[in-house]
């Protein structure tokens, strides 16, 4: 029996970016807000501070600030004929719990997406036809446009401090930015990062053969910032610990260096820690959320009302959430009907080693968004006609630090231990570089979320199951991006290169990206989409599921930037709309 | 946990009656135009004011920074209990909230008048842990607007602990004797010579905001050394108040009078970060002052005769070598390898006051346990050094502070490793773990842990840095 609480005008479930965003811009609207986080608080000096923020074996071996296996996980399979296991040890992904969630160990990349990849289904049918698309792809738009975006975009980065080089400024391309972005109103709040020798080599290399290097936008700070909300932020130091880290040094752009020192004072805000919701309550409509149940660190349920519920527990557990709570219907691969779990999709990742004899590249010289990149093999951004495949992604050298348990790069032919390895590892660590490819993956009819039907995590609840592998599609597109990635390696002029295409089904072991989209997609018609282009619950107007769970199908670049941009889009709705008119922001 | 003797209750502003006609500052304080206007919703530890009568007295707590000495950390402001550490035994802060019984209810204007001008409550002489030696320049008519707005706020029943203090420091009936050697009772009486803003800077550096009561040295019993004014006083807990007379090396000689404003304004600028004590009389006072007060201020400690230089003695080589070993592994990451660090984030150390102090023990404490500042509105970033107890050997420490004392043009006396050894051993810091809710500059506004206190890192501070995250220490 749960111990029912005090109403609260917000509840905010799940306290990392995009909780840290809506607490802090409906707080600004006068409304009481309370935020539940399953994890610990953390603050810069008390859980990463630079005396043992880079700490390899503590952070990126032992996983202090990743979500505990243990307590609960997902069940894993590559199509419906296997039976789903648990992921016992983290691999692919790394999902963070805590106070900031999976944005404390982020790397700071803070893309936009391109306008295309946000009407990604009207612009294939535009250029290619609609037979361009196969009929198991079930590509989306996203219901919302660039150019609706754009403000938000640059509210988060204006936030983060980010540091970039615009490509494109009120449709005026600029000379060293990324020609193929959108239009932004502005140039990024600070410079680009100084770049390290091997992402000089790749920019070089690709410029000679005709393509467009330009900077990684980061979020890993040039310079010092103050940010709008008078909050501060240091330089980088390169340190080459942010991926799987937390930033000892402020430089590194989170909810704690952005955002809670300001919402923490507040005292319309409070944050309840170690408090896991376990499901969504409603009324006897169904149609109105009433509250949330939780469960505090010593066993105790408590019921949580509210007037206003705000999903922000990362793009896996927000669909859960909903599955356990009945709302919404969930999909169905067979019929291709429901909602709830559709279109989950991934990233497609590939790498080239370039080996050289004659370079000291110091690879431990890095950040988590420290790189030059190419984009002229992304989204659209070229001609697919006779290729077989959508999408693209962006590669080069992101040179992140070369941290000494994970960075042994040998040649093709290297015995894989003992002394020759050694020998090779010692010859190679400092001269060698990679390129990487980030590619998108497109929706399809076979991937998807579901609950588990055999495993339960300590509550006593269904896990929820990942249906998920490549289809012929993303092999495709990874080819061909991964050969253009070879072709500018060569041109480095190394001794020798290695190319990894990552051939074969997805693999859940070997660490790819931390970025699972889809499952509580938006879009305009309830029939498709979970949430609609406010990410307001097309069954339940009183909730609203931020995240990358609304991505209907996964572009080349990383999440967070539009992550975020949704989530104060969203807010913007709420606030300038919801709040003066309660009910549902699009009519059906 | 235990602040050190310093300052504490009550204050006050101007005499209207006497000053007005030549100090129009303080119409501009109380018009609450910009800053110096009292909340309106909730801000910090200060409820919220509707009443201008009141608000009145709220300026007047601000100068005195009332409520840093009378709340316990998380506690209802006013209501006291707080612990003074003092060389004579702990003092516990008066509740000053109109509580009947626990609080000053039952006082009258002239009973709180006396306590503030003589340092007698209705009940018995006080304790100058309560600053009355400087309180007593405040006038009538500021202390009845204290006490005005004391009276108006949230009563707390909670009673404060007795004091403990050893026989014969428990007969407060000594206090008579002590006044009688040490208390110049009487308004502030402004210098005709000099202009009105600095008779105004020098009314709230000696009375309200008593400065001194940290800033300078005390004798054997507890009173300052006034030939010693402002030369910087050992305050307990490791901490050495600095040196603010105008000289260049150890005091604010080297700081533009923009640069002590952004300081006392938002608890930040390229020098300082103000932590612990320092750092709540920014947020909770100082930040909190109108604009002229705080140049009235600076005026006035520009004025005041320097500090006499000494010529330090010269570190050892092979010290400062050792000591740069460490600054490039440590230190260099945030304070870069030149010192000039990040502004208003991590301090620039060439030039820096606080490391040249005679006196190391701050520089020492905050190598040993860290420190973290104050959020001010203006600069909401509580800013942070780590602790290094658990990762530097004496040696080290001693080495590196020589080196930051003795570079870039800085000039200061070495530091023993016998100094270090003793601080660490006062401080509890040769473990990994520290004591429970210390230090207590650490603290961050608000989450809620309903669960399990010892996992929230709230408790631990960067004191426990090392020890913070599941798993143990490094």
């Amino acid at each position: 029996m749960s111990e029912k609480l005090p109403s609260v005008d917000v509840l905010v479930v799940g306290f990392g970016w995009t909780g840290a965003i809506v607490a802090q811009e409906l707080t600004d609207a006068g409304l009481n807000v309370l935020a539940l986080e399953r994890g610990r608080w953390r603050d810069t000096p008390t859980d990463f501070a630079p005396t043992f923020a880079q700490d390899e074996l503590r952070y990126m071996w032992r996983h202090a600030l990743f979500e505990n296996l243990a307590h609960n996980t997902l069940t894993i399979r590559n199509n419906t004929s296997q039976t789903a296991l648990p992921m016992r040890v983290m691999g692919s992904f790394l999902p963070g719990t805590g106070v900031g969630g999976s944005g404390v160990h982020w790397n700071g990349q803070t893309w936009r997406f391109l306008p295309s990849d946000l009407e990604v289904r009207s612009h294939v049918t535009r250029r290619y036809g609609a037979k361009a698309i196969p009929a198991d792809m079930t590509i989306q738009d996203f219901g919302v446009t660039y150019d609706d975006l754009e403000p938000h975009y640059d509210r988060f980065e204006y936030l983060c401090g980010t540091s970039g080089t615009a490509g494109n400024l009120n449709g005026q391309i600029q000379p060293g930015g990324n020609p193929f972005e959108g239009a932004r109103k502005r140039a990024y709040p600070t410079p680009a990062m100084r770049q390290a020798y091997a992402p000089t080599l790749f920019a070089e290399a690709a410029a000679k053969l005709g393509y467009h290097p330009f900077p990684q936008p980061s979020s890993n700070l040039s310079q010092a910032y103050t940010n709008p909300l008078g909050v501060q932020l240091a330089p980088c130091t390169y340190c080459g610990f942010c991926e799987k880290f937390g930033c000892g040094n402020y430089s590194k752009a989170s909810a704690q260096t952005t955002i809670l020192p300001v919402l923490m004072r507040k005292p319309n805000f409070t944050l309840r820690t170690e408090a896991e919701a376990l499901t969504i309550n409603r009324d006897s409509t169904g149609k109105r959320a009433v509250s949330v149940t939780y469960v505090d660190a010593q066993g105790r349920e408590f019921e949580q009302p509210a007037d206003l519920i705000f999903l922000g527990t990362y793009a896996l557990n927000n669909v859960r959430l909903l599955l356990l709570s009945g709302i919404g219907t969930p999909y169905d691969p067979r019929t291709g009907q429901g909602v709830v779990g559709r279109n989950y999709a991934y990233q497609r990742t590939s790498f080239v080693n370039a080996f050289f004899d004659d370079k000291i590249l110091n690879p431990f010289i890095g950040a988590g968004a420290h790189g030059m990149h190419i984009d002229d093999f992304n989204g659209d951004n070229f001609d697919h006609g006779g290729l077989g495949f959508l999408g693209g992604g962006y590669f080069g050298v992101l040179q992140t630090g070369a941290r000494p348990i994970e960075t042994h790069p040998v040649p093709e032919g290297t015995p894989t231990w003992g002394g020759a390895w050694k020998k090779a590892v010692a010859a190679n660590y400092l001269k060698t570089t990679t390129i990487s490819t980030h590619g998108g993956v497109m929706s399809h009819r076979g991937n998807y979320l579901d609950l588990d039907p055999t495993y339960r995590d300590v509550y006593g609840r269904p896990l929820l199951r990942m249906t998920f592998d490549y289809t012929d599609n993303e092999q495709k597109m990874a080819r061909y991006i991964t050969d253009r990635a070879a072709d500018v390696a060569r041109a480095m002029s190394p001794r020798e290169i290695k190319v990894v295409y990552r051939d074969g089904s997805w693999d859940v072991v070997p660490y790819q990206t931390t970025h699972n989209t889809g499952g509580a997609i938006m879009g305009a018609d309830p029939k498709t989409s979970v949430v609609n282009r406010y990410l307001q619950s097309w069954d339940v107007s009183n909730l609203f599921v931020m995240g990358a769970s609304a991505f209907p199908q996964n572009p080349g670049y990383n999440p967070t930037g539009t992550v975020a941009a949704l989530a104060y889009w969203s807010l913007e709705a709420v606030r300038e709309q919801y709040l003066k008119s309660p009910g549902p922001l699009v009519r059906t | 946990m235990k602040p050190p003797l310093r300052r504490a209750l009550v204050t006050g502003l101007l005499s209207l009656g006497i000053l007005v006609a030549t100090l129009s500052l303080v119409a501009i304080g109380l018009s609450g135009i910009a800053n110096g206007q009292p909340p309106s919703g909730t801000s910090g530890p200060y409820p919220p004011v509707m009443d201008p009568d009141v608000a009145k007295g709220y300026y007047v707590a601000v100068l005195g920074d009332c409520v840093g000495c009378h709340t316990v950390p998380g506690g209802l402001p006013f209501a006291g209990g707080r612990p003074l550490v003092t060389p004579f035994g702990t003092i516990y802060s008066a509740n000053i909230t109109p509580d009947k019984d626990a609080g000053i209810g039952r006082w009258t204007a002239d009973d709180f008048y006396r306590a503030l001008h003589e340092g007698k409550a209705p009940d018995g002489h006080l304790y100058p842990a309560f600053p009355y030696n400087y309180y007593t320049r405040i006038g009538r008519a500021d202390s009845d607007a204290l006490f005005a707005y004391l009276r108006g706020l949230p009563p707390s029943p909670k009673r404060s602990p007795r004091s403990d203090l050893p026989f014969p420091f428990n007969i407060r009936a000594l206090m008579m004797g002590w006044n009688l050697l040490f208390l110049d009772k009487g308004d502030y009486k402004p210098d005709p010579a000099k202009s009105a803003a600095w008779n105004r800077g020098a009314y709230l550096v000696e009375g309200p905001g008593h400065c001194a009561a940290c800033h300078t040295p005390k004798n054997f019993l507890g009173a300052p050394r006034t030939s010693r004014d402002y030369h910087g006083g050992d305050i307990g807990n490791g901490w050495y108040a600095p040196d603010i007379t105008p000289n260049k090396r150890t005091g604010i000689g080297g700081w533009s009078d923009e640069e002590l404003f952004q300081y006392l304004k938002t608890g930040r600028n390229a020098h300082a970060n103000a932590a612990a004590d320092m750092g709540e009389v920014v947020a909770y006072s100082t930040s909190r002052m109108t604009d002229d007060d705080l140049r009235a201020i600076i005026a006035y400690l520009r004025d005041r005769p320097a500090r006499a230089d000494d010529t330090p003695a010269k570190p050892d080589p092979a010290v400062m070598k050792a000591g740069e070993a460490v600054y490039v592994d440590s230190c260099a990451a945030c304070h870069r390898m030149d010192g000039a660090g990040s502004m208003a984030m991590f301090p620039r150390l060439p030039g820096s006051p606080n490391l040249q102090q005679p006196n190391p023990s701050t520089l020492i404490r905050v190598l040993l346990v860290g420190s973290r500042s104050l959020p001010t509105d203006a600069r909401p970033t509580p800013t942070s050094m780590p602790a290094f107890n658990w990762k530097l050997r004496d040696e080290q420490i001693a080495a590196v502070a020589t080196y930051v004392r003795n570079s870039w043009g800085n000039a200061a006396a070495p530091v023993g490793v016998d100094t270090v050894t003793r601080m660490r051993k006062a401080l509890g810091a040769d473990r990994r773990t520290l004591p429970d809710g210390y230090p207590t500059d650490m603290r961050h506004p608000n989450p809620e842990t309903i669960s399990s206190p010892h996992t929230d890192s709230r408790q631990n501070g960067t004191g426990q840095a090392g020890t913070a995250a599941d798993g143990g220490g490094p």
